[in-house]
Protein backbone atom coordinates (compact mmCIF):
# COMPACT_ATOMS: atom_id res chain seq x y z
CA UNK A 1 0.00 0.00 0.00
CA UNK A 2 3.02 2.10 0.69
CA UNK A 3 3.97 1.67 -3.16
CA UNK A 4 0.95 2.97 -4.12
CA UNK A 5 0.60 6.18 -1.86
CA UNK A 6 4.48 6.97 -3.14
CA UNK A 7 3.08 6.23 -6.68
CA UNK A 8 0.24 9.22 -6.15
CA UNK A 9 2.56 11.34 -4.23
CA UNK A 10 4.91 11.49 -7.35
CA UNK A 11 2.08 11.88 -9.61
CA UNK A 12 1.13 14.75 -7.74
CA UNK A 13 4.47 16.25 -7.31
CA UNK A 14 5.10 19.82 -9.25
CA UNK A 15 8.34 18.47 -11.21
CA UNK A 16 5.60 15.60 -13.21
CA UNK A 17 3.68 18.78 -14.00
CA UNK A 18 6.55 20.63 -15.52
CA UNK A 19 9.32 20.76 -18.20
CA UNK A 20 10.51 18.78 -21.52
CA UNK A 21 8.97 15.56 -19.05
CA UNK A 22 5.91 16.40 -17.71
CA UNK A 23 3.04 14.24 -17.93
CA UNK A 24 0.69 16.48 -20.21
CA UNK A 25 3.70 16.34 -22.58
CA UNK A 26 4.29 12.39 -22.37
CA UNK A 27 0.54 11.99 -22.66
CA UNK A 28 0.35 14.10 -25.28
CA UNK A 29 2.88 12.22 -27.54
CA UNK A 30 1.78 9.08 -26.48
CA UNK A 31 -2.02 9.68 -27.51
CA UNK A 32 -0.07 10.96 -30.87
CA UNK A 33 1.47 7.92 -31.73
CA UNK A 34 -1.29 5.82 -30.43
CA UNK A 35 -3.89 8.14 -32.74
CA UNK A 36 -1.72 8.35 -35.62
CA UNK A 37 -1.14 4.40 -35.35
CA UNK A 38 -4.70 3.74 -35.06
CA UNK A 39 -5.89 6.10 -38.54
CA UNK A 40 -3.36 4.72 -40.42
CA UNK A 41 -4.70 1.12 -39.10
CA UNK A 42 -8.38 2.12 -40.04
CA UNK A 43 -7.24 3.57 -43.39
CA UNK A 44 -5.57 0.37 -44.48
CA UNK A 45 -7.80 -2.27 -43.02
CA UNK A 46 -11.57 -0.97 -43.16
CA UNK A 47 -11.23 -0.63 -47.05
CA UNK A 48 -10.39 -4.16 -47.37
CA UNK A 49 -12.51 -4.75 -44.65
CA UNK A 50 -15.56 -3.75 -47.15
CA UNK A 51 -14.33 -5.65 -50.20
CA UNK A 52 -13.78 -8.95 -48.26
CA UNK A 53 -17.17 -8.55 -46.61
CA UNK A 54 -19.49 -7.39 -49.33
CA UNK A 55 -17.61 -9.86 -51.77
CA UNK A 56 -17.19 -12.45 -49.34
CA UNK A 57 -13.79 -13.36 -51.08
CA UNK A 58 -10.49 -13.03 -49.26
CA UNK A 59 -11.32 -13.89 -45.69
CA UNK A 60 -8.86 -16.91 -45.67
CA UNK A 61 -5.91 -15.11 -46.37
CA UNK A 62 -7.25 -12.03 -43.97
CA UNK A 63 -7.69 -14.90 -41.06
CA UNK A 64 -4.41 -16.23 -42.10
CA UNK A 65 -2.71 -13.00 -42.29
CA UNK A 66 -4.37 -11.71 -39.05
CA UNK A 67 -3.31 -14.57 -36.50
CA UNK A 68 0.56 -13.99 -38.35
CA UNK A 69 0.43 -10.42 -37.59
CA UNK A 70 -0.51 -11.05 -33.57
CA UNK A 71 1.69 -13.67 -33.35
CA UNK A 72 4.64 -11.58 -33.92
CA UNK A 73 6.40 -9.96 -30.46
CA UNK A 74 5.91 -6.36 -30.57
CA UNK A 75 9.24 -5.70 -28.66
CA UNK A 76 10.94 -7.77 -31.28
CA UNK A 77 9.75 -5.99 -34.06
CA UNK A 78 10.59 -2.67 -33.17
CA UNK A 79 14.33 -3.60 -32.48
CA UNK A 80 14.49 -5.27 -35.97
CA UNK A 81 12.82 -2.84 -37.50
CA UNK A 82 14.85 0.40 -36.11
CA UNK A 83 18.20 -1.64 -36.59
CA UNK A 84 16.64 -1.89 -40.25
CA UNK A 85 15.70 1.69 -41.07
CA UNK A 86 18.34 3.42 -38.67
CA UNK A 87 17.58 4.93 -35.51
CA UNK A 88 16.68 8.19 -36.62
CA UNK A 89 13.63 6.62 -38.98
CA UNK A 90 12.54 5.28 -35.17
CA UNK A 91 9.25 7.04 -35.37
CA UNK A 92 8.53 5.13 -38.85
CA UNK A 93 9.47 1.94 -37.06
CA UNK A 94 7.25 2.71 -34.27
CA UNK A 95 4.21 3.33 -36.13
CA UNK A 96 4.37 0.55 -38.57
CA UNK A 97 4.62 -1.78 -35.48
CA UNK A 98 1.68 -0.75 -33.99
CA UNK A 99 -0.24 -0.22 -37.13
CA UNK A 100 0.87 -4.23 -37.53
CA UNK A 101 -1.00 -4.36 -33.99
CA UNK A 102 -3.97 -2.71 -35.07
CA UNK A 103 -4.71 -3.85 -38.58
CA UNK A 104 -6.48 -7.02 -37.55
CA UNK A 105 -8.61 -6.00 -34.98
CA UNK A 106 -10.10 -3.23 -37.15
CA UNK A 107 -10.06 -5.67 -40.42
CA UNK A 108 -11.95 -8.27 -38.16
CA UNK A 109 -14.43 -5.58 -37.36
CA UNK A 110 -15.22 -4.51 -40.37
CA UNK A 111 -15.66 -7.66 -42.21
CA UNK A 112 -17.02 -9.30 -39.09
CA UNK A 113 -20.25 -6.36 -39.53
CA UNK A 114 -20.59 -6.72 -42.99
CA UNK A 115 -20.94 -10.49 -43.02
CA UNK A 116 -23.65 -9.60 -39.84
CA UNK A 117 -25.63 -8.30 -42.15
CA UNK A 118 -28.77 -10.58 -43.24
CA UNK A 119 -28.43 -11.33 -46.75
CA UNK A 120 -32.19 -11.44 -47.49
CA UNK A 121 -31.84 -7.71 -46.94
CA UNK A 122 -28.47 -7.56 -49.14
CA UNK A 123 -30.88 -9.69 -51.33
CA UNK A 124 -33.75 -7.00 -51.64
CA UNK A 125 -31.50 -4.02 -51.23
CA UNK A 126 -29.88 -5.43 -55.01
CA UNK A 127 -33.48 -6.46 -55.98
CA UNK A 128 -34.79 -3.66 -55.61
CA UNK A 129 -32.17 -1.82 -57.93
CA UNK A 130 -29.08 -0.67 -55.70
CA UNK A 131 -25.96 -0.77 -56.89
CA UNK A 132 -23.08 -2.66 -55.34
CA UNK A 133 -21.60 0.97 -53.84
CA UNK A 134 -24.99 1.64 -52.52
CA UNK A 135 -25.28 -1.68 -51.07
CA UNK A 136 -22.44 -0.91 -49.19
CA UNK A 137 -22.71 2.55 -48.37
CA UNK A 138 -26.31 2.48 -47.50
CA UNK A 139 -27.23 -1.17 -46.36
CA UNK A 140 -24.08 -3.03 -45.26
CA UNK A 141 -21.76 -0.06 -44.06
CA UNK A 142 -24.32 1.36 -41.32
CA UNK A 143 -25.72 -2.24 -40.47
CA UNK A 144 -22.96 -3.17 -39.31
CA UNK A 145 -20.67 0.44 -38.14
CA UNK A 146 -21.07 -1.43 -34.36
CA UNK A 147 -18.76 -3.84 -35.22
CA UNK A 148 -16.04 -1.87 -37.06
CA UNK A 149 -16.34 0.43 -34.10
CA UNK A 150 -15.81 -2.61 -31.57
CA UNK A 151 -12.73 -3.57 -33.91
CA UNK A 152 -11.45 0.09 -33.27
CA UNK A 153 -12.28 -0.26 -29.78
CA UNK A 154 -9.79 -3.12 -29.30
CA UNK A 155 -7.26 -1.80 -31.97
CA UNK A 156 -6.85 1.44 -29.99
CA UNK A 157 -6.65 -0.58 -26.74
CA UNK A 158 -4.08 -2.58 -27.90
CA UNK A 159 -1.60 0.09 -29.56
CA UNK A 160 -2.18 2.82 -26.61
CA UNK A 161 -0.62 -0.34 -24.12
CA UNK A 162 1.73 -1.19 -26.58
CA UNK A 163 3.20 2.62 -27.89
CA UNK A 164 4.98 2.20 -24.06
CA UNK A 165 7.94 0.61 -26.37
CA UNK A 166 7.99 3.78 -28.07
CA UNK A 167 10.35 5.16 -25.21
CA UNK A 168 12.71 1.92 -25.88
CA UNK A 169 13.52 3.57 -29.02
CA UNK A 170 13.98 7.06 -27.50
CA UNK A 171 10.68 8.44 -28.64
CA UNK A 172 9.44 9.37 -25.54
CA UNK A 173 5.76 8.45 -24.61
CA UNK A 174 4.17 7.38 -21.60
CA UNK A 175 6.75 4.20 -21.47
CA UNK A 176 9.60 6.91 -20.67
CA UNK A 177 8.38 6.70 -16.74
CA UNK A 178 8.08 2.93 -17.27
CA UNK A 179 11.77 1.95 -19.06
CA UNK A 180 13.37 4.75 -16.63
CA UNK A 181 11.73 3.47 -13.38
CA UNK A 182 13.09 -0.28 -14.69
CA UNK A 183 16.55 1.40 -15.50
CA UNK A 184 16.92 3.57 -11.73
CA UNK A 185 15.10 0.46 -9.98
CA UNK A 186 12.35 3.00 -9.28
CA UNK A 187 8.99 1.22 -8.56
CA UNK A 188 7.21 4.52 -7.55
CA UNK A 189 8.29 6.18 -10.58
CA UNK A 190 7.16 2.76 -13.07
CA UNK A 191 3.98 2.30 -10.97
CA UNK A 192 3.08 6.17 -11.18
CA UNK A 193 3.19 5.74 -15.13
CA UNK A 194 1.57 2.53 -15.16
CA UNK A 195 -1.70 3.80 -14.01
CA UNK A 196 -1.29 6.70 -16.04
CA UNK A 197 -1.68 4.20 -18.71
CA UNK A 198 -4.22 2.09 -17.10
CA UNK A 199 -6.26 5.41 -16.26
CA UNK A 200 -5.74 6.55 -20.42
CA UNK A 201 -6.85 2.85 -21.24
CA UNK A 202 -9.81 2.69 -18.97
CA UNK A 203 -10.82 6.71 -20.32
CA UNK A 204 -10.62 5.61 -24.18
CA UNK A 205 -12.64 2.45 -23.49
CA UNK A 206 -15.57 4.09 -22.00
CA UNK A 207 -15.32 6.51 -24.82
CA UNK A 208 -15.85 3.83 -27.50
CA UNK A 209 -18.68 2.33 -25.60
CA UNK A 210 -20.57 5.50 -25.42
CA UNK A 211 -19.64 5.74 -29.32
CA UNK A 212 -20.98 2.01 -30.06
CA UNK A 213 -24.11 2.89 -27.62
CA UNK A 214 -25.20 5.64 -30.15
CA UNK A 215 -24.40 3.70 -33.23
CA UNK A 216 -26.55 0.93 -32.27
CA UNK A 217 -29.39 3.08 -31.00
CA UNK A 218 -29.33 5.19 -34.12
CA UNK A 219 -29.16 2.03 -36.52
CA UNK A 220 -31.47 -0.41 -34.22
CA UNK A 221 -30.56 -3.59 -35.76
CA UNK A 222 -29.23 -5.83 -33.12
CA UNK A 223 -30.65 -8.60 -31.69
CA UNK A 224 -31.54 -7.06 -28.65
CA UNK A 225 -34.29 -4.06 -29.68
CA UNK A 226 -35.60 -7.29 -31.98
CA UNK A 227 -36.99 -8.83 -28.22
CA UNK A 228 -38.49 -5.51 -27.56
CA UNK A 229 -41.75 -5.12 -30.14
CA UNK A 230 -43.76 -7.08 -27.93
CA UNK A 231 -44.54 -3.41 -26.19
CA UNK A 232 -45.65 -1.75 -29.59
CA UNK A 233 -47.34 -4.48 -31.39
CA UNK A 234 -50.54 -4.63 -28.70
CA UNK A 235 -50.63 -0.50 -28.81
CA UNK A 236 -50.97 -1.53 -32.56
CA UNK A 237 -52.84 -4.92 -33.16
CA UNK A 238 -54.35 -4.17 -36.81
CA UNK A 239 -53.45 -7.20 -38.29
CA UNK A 240 -54.08 -9.80 -35.57
CA UNK A 241 -58.00 -8.95 -35.00
CA UNK A 242 -58.45 -7.58 -38.90
CA UNK B 1 -46.18 -9.31 -71.47
CA UNK B 2 -43.34 -10.98 -70.11
CA UNK B 3 -41.86 -14.15 -72.52
CA UNK B 4 -39.70 -16.94 -71.68
CA UNK B 5 -38.65 -18.75 -74.33
CA UNK B 6 -36.62 -22.28 -74.46
CA UNK B 7 -35.06 -20.84 -70.92
CA UNK B 8 -32.59 -23.02 -68.69
CA UNK B 9 -30.53 -22.71 -65.78
CA UNK B 10 -28.12 -24.92 -64.47
CA UNK B 11 -26.44 -23.78 -61.09
CA UNK B 12 -22.27 -23.56 -60.53
CA UNK B 13 -23.09 -26.45 -58.52
CA UNK B 14 -24.10 -28.41 -61.62
CA UNK B 15 -28.06 -28.24 -60.11
CA UNK B 16 -30.06 -27.92 -63.02
CA UNK B 17 -32.70 -25.71 -61.55
CA UNK B 18 -34.89 -24.99 -64.62
CA UNK B 19 -35.07 -27.02 -68.26
CA UNK B 20 -36.31 -25.45 -71.02
CA UNK B 21 -39.60 -23.44 -70.23
CA UNK B 22 -41.61 -21.68 -72.99
CA UNK B 23 -44.26 -19.27 -71.05
CA UNK B 24 -45.97 -16.27 -72.06
CA UNK B 25 -47.44 -14.08 -68.89
CA UNK B 26 -49.56 -11.76 -70.10
CA UNK B 27 -50.05 -8.15 -69.08
CA UNK B 28 -52.33 -7.10 -66.14
CA UNK B 29 -53.16 -10.19 -64.72
CA UNK B 30 -51.86 -12.25 -61.73
CA UNK B 31 -49.85 -15.45 -62.44
CA UNK B 32 -48.56 -17.80 -60.34
CA UNK B 33 -45.77 -20.21 -60.27
CA UNK B 34 -46.41 -23.18 -57.85
CA UNK B 35 -44.54 -26.06 -57.03
CA UNK B 36 -42.55 -27.47 -53.97
CA UNK B 37 -39.29 -26.73 -53.12
CA UNK B 38 -36.81 -27.59 -56.18
CA UNK B 39 -39.35 -26.69 -58.91
CA UNK B 40 -37.27 -23.88 -59.95
CA UNK B 41 -40.18 -21.51 -59.21
CA UNK B 42 -38.32 -18.54 -57.33
CA UNK B 43 -35.41 -18.98 -60.29
CA UNK B 44 -37.64 -18.53 -62.80
CA UNK B 45 -39.40 -15.32 -60.96
CA UNK B 46 -35.95 -13.87 -60.38
CA UNK B 47 -34.87 -13.85 -64.25
CA UNK B 48 -37.16 -11.68 -65.00
CA UNK B 49 -35.52 -8.57 -63.31
CA UNK B 50 -31.83 -10.72 -64.03
CA UNK B 51 -31.07 -11.15 -60.28
CA UNK B 52 -30.69 -15.11 -61.56
CA UNK B 53 -28.91 -15.31 -65.56
CA UNK B 54 -30.27 -18.11 -67.23
CA UNK B 55 -28.08 -20.41 -68.84
CA UNK B 56 -29.70 -20.42 -72.08
CA UNK B 57 -33.03 -18.84 -73.57
CA UNK B 58 -34.16 -15.82 -74.07
CA UNK B 59 -36.74 -13.58 -71.19
CA UNK B 60 -38.51 -10.70 -72.83
CA UNK B 61 -40.44 -7.90 -71.18
CA UNK B 62 -42.41 -6.55 -74.49
CA UNK B 63 -40.32 -8.22 -76.79
CA UNK B 64 -37.14 -6.74 -74.93
CA UNK B 65 -34.32 -8.96 -73.89
CA UNK B 66 -33.85 -8.42 -70.53
CA UNK B 67 -30.06 -9.44 -71.01
CA UNK B 68 -29.70 -6.34 -73.27
CA UNK B 69 -30.53 -4.31 -70.46
CA UNK B 70 -29.02 -2.47 -67.59
CA UNK B 71 -29.31 -4.86 -64.20
CA UNK B 72 -30.09 -1.77 -61.91
CA UNK B 73 -32.01 0.27 -64.71
CA UNK B 74 -34.46 -2.83 -65.25
CA UNK B 75 -35.24 -3.66 -61.24
CA UNK B 76 -36.04 0.03 -60.56
CA UNK B 77 -38.86 -0.31 -62.57
CA UNK B 78 -39.91 -3.52 -61.41
CA UNK B 79 -41.30 -3.86 -58.21
CA UNK B 80 -39.74 -6.65 -55.84
CA UNK B 81 -41.73 -8.16 -52.78
CA UNK B 82 -39.84 -10.87 -50.73
CA UNK B 83 -40.56 -13.67 -47.89
CA UNK B 84 -40.61 -11.36 -44.55
CA UNK B 85 -40.39 -8.54 -46.54
CA UNK B 86 -36.35 -7.86 -46.58
CA UNK B 87 -36.95 -4.41 -45.35
CA UNK B 88 -33.39 -2.36 -44.45
CA UNK B 89 -33.46 -2.95 -40.38
CA UNK B 90 -31.96 0.49 -40.28
CA UNK B 91 -34.17 2.53 -41.83
CA UNK B 92 -38.11 4.01 -40.54
CA UNK B 93 -40.84 2.56 -42.14
CA UNK B 94 -41.33 5.54 -44.60
CA UNK B 95 -37.94 5.73 -45.57
CA UNK B 96 -38.18 1.63 -46.76
CA UNK B 97 -40.93 2.48 -48.88
CA UNK B 98 -39.55 5.57 -50.92
CA UNK B 99 -36.06 4.02 -50.99
CA UNK B 100 -36.29 3.75 -54.84
CA UNK B 101 -38.06 6.78 -55.72
CA UNK B 102 -35.21 9.19 -53.67
CA UNK B 103 -32.77 6.77 -55.06
CA UNK B 104 -34.27 8.07 -58.50
CA UNK B 105 -33.69 11.69 -57.29
CA UNK B 106 -37.01 12.47 -55.71
CA UNK B 107 -36.78 15.52 -53.38
CA UNK B 108 -37.67 14.43 -49.94
CA UNK B 109 -41.09 16.12 -49.38
CA UNK B 110 -42.27 14.56 -52.90
CA UNK B 111 -41.03 11.30 -51.18
CA UNK B 112 -42.92 12.01 -47.72
CA UNK B 113 -46.60 12.29 -49.41
CA UNK B 114 -45.83 9.61 -51.72
CA UNK B 115 -44.61 7.63 -49.08
CA UNK B 116 -47.84 8.16 -46.88
CA UNK B 117 -49.98 7.85 -49.73
CA UNK B 118 -48.80 3.87 -50.42
CA UNK B 119 -49.38 3.52 -46.40
CA UNK B 120 -52.93 3.90 -46.92
CA UNK B 121 -53.04 2.11 -50.61
CA UNK B 122 -51.39 -0.75 -48.76
CA UNK B 123 -53.33 -0.61 -45.31
CA UNK B 124 -51.23 1.08 -43.15
CA UNK B 125 -51.90 3.21 -40.18
CA UNK B 126 -49.67 6.56 -41.49
CA UNK B 127 -48.53 6.41 -37.55
CA UNK B 128 -46.01 3.69 -38.21
CA UNK B 129 -44.07 5.80 -40.82
CA UNK B 130 -41.90 6.60 -38.16
CA UNK B 131 -41.08 3.15 -36.67
CA UNK B 132 -38.40 0.65 -37.57
CA UNK B 133 -39.34 -2.37 -39.49
CA UNK B 134 -38.65 -4.42 -35.68
CA UNK B 135 -41.34 -2.89 -34.38
CA UNK B 136 -43.82 -3.97 -36.08
CA UNK B 137 -45.67 -7.29 -36.64
CA UNK B 138 -45.15 -9.70 -39.49
CA UNK B 139 -48.44 -8.50 -41.20
CA UNK B 140 -47.36 -5.12 -41.35
CA UNK B 141 -44.03 -5.47 -42.63
CA UNK B 142 -45.02 -7.56 -45.61
CA UNK B 143 -47.60 -4.70 -46.11
CA UNK B 144 -44.57 -2.40 -45.88
CA UNK B 145 -42.48 -4.57 -48.41
CA UNK B 146 -45.95 -4.54 -51.01
CA UNK B 147 -46.11 -0.36 -50.78
CA UNK B 148 -42.36 -0.33 -51.11
CA UNK B 149 -42.75 -2.61 -54.16
CA UNK B 150 -45.41 -0.47 -55.54
CA UNK B 151 -43.55 2.79 -55.13
CA UNK B 152 -42.75 3.34 -58.16
CA UNK B 153 -45.61 2.44 -59.65
CA UNK B 154 -43.85 -0.26 -61.97
CA UNK B 155 -46.10 -2.52 -64.55
CA UNK B 156 -44.59 -5.68 -63.61
CA UNK B 157 -44.76 -6.43 -59.51
CA UNK B 158 -42.83 -9.36 -58.70
CA UNK B 159 -43.72 -11.57 -55.37
CA UNK B 160 -40.97 -14.27 -53.99
CA UNK B 161 -43.56 -16.24 -51.56
CA UNK B 162 -44.41 -12.89 -49.91
CA UNK B 163 -46.74 -14.23 -47.58
CA UNK B 164 -45.16 -17.56 -46.17
CA UNK B 165 -43.87 -16.43 -42.90
CA UNK B 166 -47.11 -15.26 -41.47
CA UNK B 167 -49.94 -16.62 -40.07
CA UNK B 168 -52.52 -18.11 -42.07
CA UNK B 169 -55.02 -15.42 -40.33
CA UNK B 170 -52.75 -12.81 -41.47
CA UNK B 171 -52.36 -14.44 -44.51
CA UNK B 172 -55.63 -14.40 -45.65
CA UNK B 173 -56.34 -11.36 -44.56
CA UNK B 174 -53.13 -9.78 -46.63
CA UNK B 175 -54.49 -11.98 -49.95
CA UNK B 176 -57.79 -10.56 -49.81
CA UNK B 177 -56.19 -7.40 -49.64
CA UNK B 178 -53.61 -8.15 -52.70
CA UNK B 179 -56.77 -9.20 -54.98
CA UNK B 180 -58.48 -6.21 -54.09
CA UNK B 181 -55.34 -4.09 -54.78
CA UNK B 182 -55.17 -5.77 -57.76
CA UNK B 183 -58.32 -4.89 -58.90
CA UNK B 184 -57.68 -1.05 -58.46
CA UNK B 185 -54.35 -1.40 -60.17
CA UNK B 186 -54.13 -3.97 -63.01
CA UNK B 187 -50.08 -4.64 -62.84
CA UNK B 188 -48.77 -7.63 -63.97
CA UNK B 189 -48.38 -9.66 -60.97
CA UNK B 190 -45.89 -12.99 -61.28
CA UNK B 191 -46.40 -14.34 -58.38
CA UNK B 192 -44.65 -17.82 -56.42
CA UNK B 193 -45.90 -20.13 -53.94
CA UNK B 194 -45.62 -23.43 -52.79
CA UNK B 195 -49.34 -23.35 -51.70
CA UNK B 196 -51.73 -24.88 -54.47
CA UNK B 197 -55.03 -22.53 -52.30
CA UNK B 198 -52.79 -19.17 -53.00
CA UNK B 199 -52.22 -20.18 -56.12
CA UNK B 200 -55.89 -20.97 -57.13
CA UNK B 201 -57.19 -18.33 -54.93
CA UNK B 202 -54.90 -15.50 -56.96
CA UNK B 203 -54.30 -16.42 -59.69
CA UNK B 204 -56.00 -15.65 -63.37
CA UNK B 205 -53.24 -18.04 -64.80
CA UNK B 206 -51.57 -21.26 -62.59
CA UNK B 207 -48.27 -22.73 -63.54
CA UNK B 208 -47.78 -25.73 -61.59
CA UNK B 209 -43.91 -26.41 -61.87
CA UNK B 210 -42.96 -30.26 -61.27
CA UNK B 211 -39.19 -30.88 -59.57
CA UNK B 212 -36.13 -29.94 -61.67
CA UNK B 213 -37.83 -26.67 -63.15
CA UNK B 214 -40.45 -28.53 -65.78
CA UNK B 215 -44.26 -27.08 -66.60
CA UNK B 216 -46.68 -29.63 -65.56
CA UNK B 217 -49.69 -27.67 -66.49
CA UNK B 218 -51.09 -24.10 -67.04
CA UNK B 219 -54.31 -22.66 -67.35
CA UNK B 220 -56.95 -21.37 -65.53
CA UNK B 221 -57.70 -22.59 -62.20
CA UNK B 222 -60.78 -24.01 -63.11
CA UNK B 223 -59.30 -25.69 -66.24
CA UNK B 224 -57.06 -27.40 -64.37
CA UNK B 225 -59.32 -28.61 -61.79
CA UNK B 226 -61.61 -29.82 -64.62
CA UNK B 227 -58.91 -31.61 -66.38
CA UNK B 228 -55.59 -31.85 -64.41
CA UNK B 229 -52.94 -32.78 -67.23
CA UNK B 230 -51.08 -35.94 -65.42
CA UNK B 231 -50.93 -37.99 -62.53
CA UNK B 232 -48.53 -35.40 -61.06
CA UNK B 233 -50.70 -32.28 -61.51
CA UNK B 234 -53.85 -34.32 -59.84
CA UNK B 235 -51.58 -35.34 -56.85
CA UNK B 236 -49.95 -31.50 -56.17
CA UNK B 237 -54.03 -30.20 -56.46
CA UNK B 238 -55.25 -32.92 -54.31
CA UNK B 239 -57.89 -34.44 -56.43
CA UNK B 240 -56.88 -38.00 -55.42
CA UNK B 241 -57.21 -37.00 -51.79
CA UNK B 242 -60.87 -36.55 -52.77
CA UNK B 243 -60.47 -32.88 -51.64
CA UNK B 244 -61.24 -31.47 -55.05
CA UNK B 245 -64.37 -33.98 -55.55
CA UNK B 246 -67.52 -32.62 -54.28
CA UNK B 247 -70.89 -33.72 -54.42
CA UNK B 248 -74.39 -32.83 -53.19
CA UNK B 249 -75.83 -34.11 -49.76
CA UNK B 250 -79.26 -33.06 -49.07
CA UNK B 251 -79.66 -32.12 -45.01
CA UNK B 252 -83.49 -30.98 -43.90
CA UNK B 253 -83.68 -29.49 -47.52
CA UNK B 254 -80.44 -27.61 -47.82
CA UNK B 255 -77.90 -28.78 -50.40
CA UNK B 256 -74.96 -29.41 -48.19
CA UNK B 257 -71.30 -29.88 -50.12
CA UNK B 258 -69.28 -32.19 -49.14
CA UNK B 259 -65.81 -33.64 -50.36
CA UNK B 260 -65.41 -37.69 -50.95
CA UNK B 261 -64.58 -38.15 -47.52
CA UNK B 262 -67.60 -36.77 -46.32
CA UNK B 263 -66.12 -33.31 -44.17
CA UNK B 264 -68.53 -30.57 -45.54
CA UNK B 265 -66.82 -27.61 -47.55
CA UNK B 266 -70.49 -25.72 -47.57
CA UNK B 267 -73.53 -25.02 -48.82
CA UNK B 268 -75.00 -24.54 -52.18
CA UNK B 269 -77.07 -21.14 -52.07
CA UNK B 270 -78.39 -21.16 -55.28
CA UNK B 271 -78.15 -23.27 -58.33
CA UNK B 272 -75.03 -21.24 -60.43
CA UNK B 273 -77.95 -19.25 -61.87
CA UNK B 274 -76.41 -16.32 -64.10
CA UNK B 275 -76.78 -13.09 -62.30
Amino acid sequence: MNLFADAFAWLASPEQHTGGDAIAVRLGEHLLYSAIAVLISAAIAVPIGYVIGHTGRGKQVAVAFSGAARALPSLGLLTLLTLFVGIGQAPMAATIVFVVLGVPSVLAGTYAGVEAVDERVVDAARAMGMTEWQILWRVEAPIGLPLLIGGLRSATLQIVSTAVLAAYVGLGGLGTYILRGINLNDYVQMLGGAIVIVALALVLDAAFSLTAWLAESTTRHRPGNAAKPAVVSHTHPQEGTS
Amino acid sequence: MIEFEGVAKRFDDGTLAVRGVDLVIPSHQVTVFVGSSGSGKTTLLRMINRMVEPTSGVVSIDGEDVAALDPVALRRRIGYVMQSAGLLPHRRVLENIVTVPRLNGMGRSEATELGLTLMDTVGLDRDLAGRYPNQLSGGQQQRVGVARGLAVDPNILLMDEPFGAVDPIVRADLQTELLRLQGELGKTVVFVTHDIEEAFLLGDQVVILADGGVIAQRGAPADILAAPASEFVADFIGADRGRRALRVEHRGGVAVVVDSNGRPAGVLTEDAAPS
